[in-house]
C-alpha cells in the first residue's frame, strides 16, 4: 500500500484504484440470514455454526415434521441431503470468497447411522478445488462429534452466470 | 391420526410436509408428485437441489416399498447412499418421480429413480440408491 503513494502520477487510476475499497470477502455468517429467510432453507430452519477459509458448518435443527420413520424420533435423509448441498454452496462462495451462482452437478451421500433420537445435524462441508467452472467439495453430517459422522458426503458444482441448463431445454 | 389414503400410508412426516403425494400408478409402482412452493425453492424460481434429492428418495423407498409387499416381505429399510445427478433446473412446475427396482436381493436393494416435469423424456435428475433391508425386531 505505501509503495503506491510514490507511483507515477502518470499512473492515476492506479493510485484511485488503490483508494476505493475492494469488495469485502464473502462472509458466510453475514449471508446465512439472507439465504436462511426464504424457500427451502429457510423452512428447513437452518443455521449458521462455523467457518474457515474454504469450510462452512450449518445445523438443521430437530424437528416433528422431519421425521423419516413412524416410529423412531430420527431425521430423515432427504433434510440432511439439503443440509449438505447448502452448506457445499456457502463453502464454494466461502473459499473463493465471492458469492457467484452455483447449481449441484453431482452429489452422492454415504450414511453411515441414524442421527441420534430428538439430535440436531449438523453439516460440514469443505471445498477443497475450485476451477474456472467446477468446484469440488466433500463434507460429512455429525450430530455432535465430528469424528463420529452420521453421513459423508462429495459432490461436484458448476458455476453459472446464467443457468447453461436452463438452456438445454429448448 | 388423519385419514389419508392407503398408498401413502408410506410417505415419512418430511415427504408429506413436503407436499410429496401419490399422484398415480403404473406397473405397480407410485408415481409421486410435488407442486412448485416457496418450501422447495432454491434460487429464486428454481427447485432446490435438496428438495429435488427428497422427491428421488422418497419415490425411491415408495418403489421398493411397493415392490416388498407384492413379495410379502416386510422390512425396516434403511439408507446405505444416494447419488443424485442433477440434469437440468426444475422450474415452477409439478415434478414427478417415479423409482424403479434394478437389483432386489434378500439384503439390499438397488434402485435408479427418475424426476422429471413436462417432458418424461428430459428427467431433470436422476439418482441411484442401495437401500438396506433389515428383518423387524419384534
Amino acid at each position: 500500500m505505501l509503495k503506491l503513494n510514490h507511483c507515477n502520477p502518470a499512473t492515476g487510476t492506479a493510485q484511485k484504484r488503490a483508494m476505493t475499497p475492494p469488495l469485502p470477502p464473502f462472509d458466510p455468517e453475514k449471508a446465512a440470514p439472507f439465504f436462511f429467510r426464504h424457500g427451502h432453507p429457510g423452512w428447513l430452519g437452518l443455521r449458521y455454526c462455523d467457518h474457515g477459509d474454504d469450510w462452512v458448518e450449518l445445523a438443521l435443527p430437530w424437528r416433528e415434521d422431519l421425521l423419516g420413520e413412524e416410529d423412531r424420533h430420527v431425521l430423515a435423509s432427504g433434510p440432511i441431503i439439503s443440509l449438505l448441498d447448502m452448506a457445499s454452496g456457502m463453502s464454494i462462495w466461502t473459499a473463493r470468497k465471492v458469492f457467484t451462482p452455483v447449481a449441484t452437478l453431482d452429489l452422492r451421500v454415504d450414511y453411515q447411522r441414524p442421527a441420534r433420537e430428538r439430535s440436531a445435524v449438523k453439516g460440514r462441508v469443505e471445498c477443497y478445488r475450485v476451477t474456472r467452472s467446477a468446484a469440488f467439495v466433500r463434507g460429512i453430517a455429525h450430530d455432535g462429534d465430528a469424528g463420529d459422522p452420521v453421513a459423508t458426503m462429495a459432490g461436484v458444482f458448476m458455476t453459472i452466470a446464467r443457468d447453461p441448463r436452463s438452456d438445454r431445454q429448448a | 391420526m388423519t385419514d389419508r389414503p392407503e398408498s401413502e400410508r408410506h410417505l415419512t412426516a418430511y415427504a408429506r410436509s413436503l407436499g410429496i403425494h401419490v399422484d398415480g400408478e403404473e406397473d405397480r409402482t407410485p408415481v409421486l408428485a410435488v407442486e412448485f412452493s416457496s418450501v422447495i425453492e432454491g434460487r429464486p424460481g428454481a427447485l432446490h437441489g435438496g428438495a429435488t434429492s427428497g422427491l428421488l428418495e422418497t419415490a425411491g423407498y415408495a418403489a421398493l416399498r411397493a415392490r416388498l409387499e407384492q413379495d410379502g416381505r416386510d422390512p425396516q429399510l434403511k439408507p446405505i447412499n444416494i447419488t443424485v445427478q442433477f440434469l437440468s433446473a426444475g422450474k415452477q412446475k409439478r415434478t414427478y418421480a417415479k423409482g424403479r427396482i434394478t437389483r432386489l436381493g434378500r439384503r439390499n436393494a438397488n434402485v435408479s429413480v427418475e424426476a422429471w416435469q413436462d417432458d418424461r423424456n428430459r428427467p431433470i435428475a436422476t439418482a441411484i440408491m442401495n437401500i438396506l433391508m433389515a428383518d423387524r425386531r419384534t
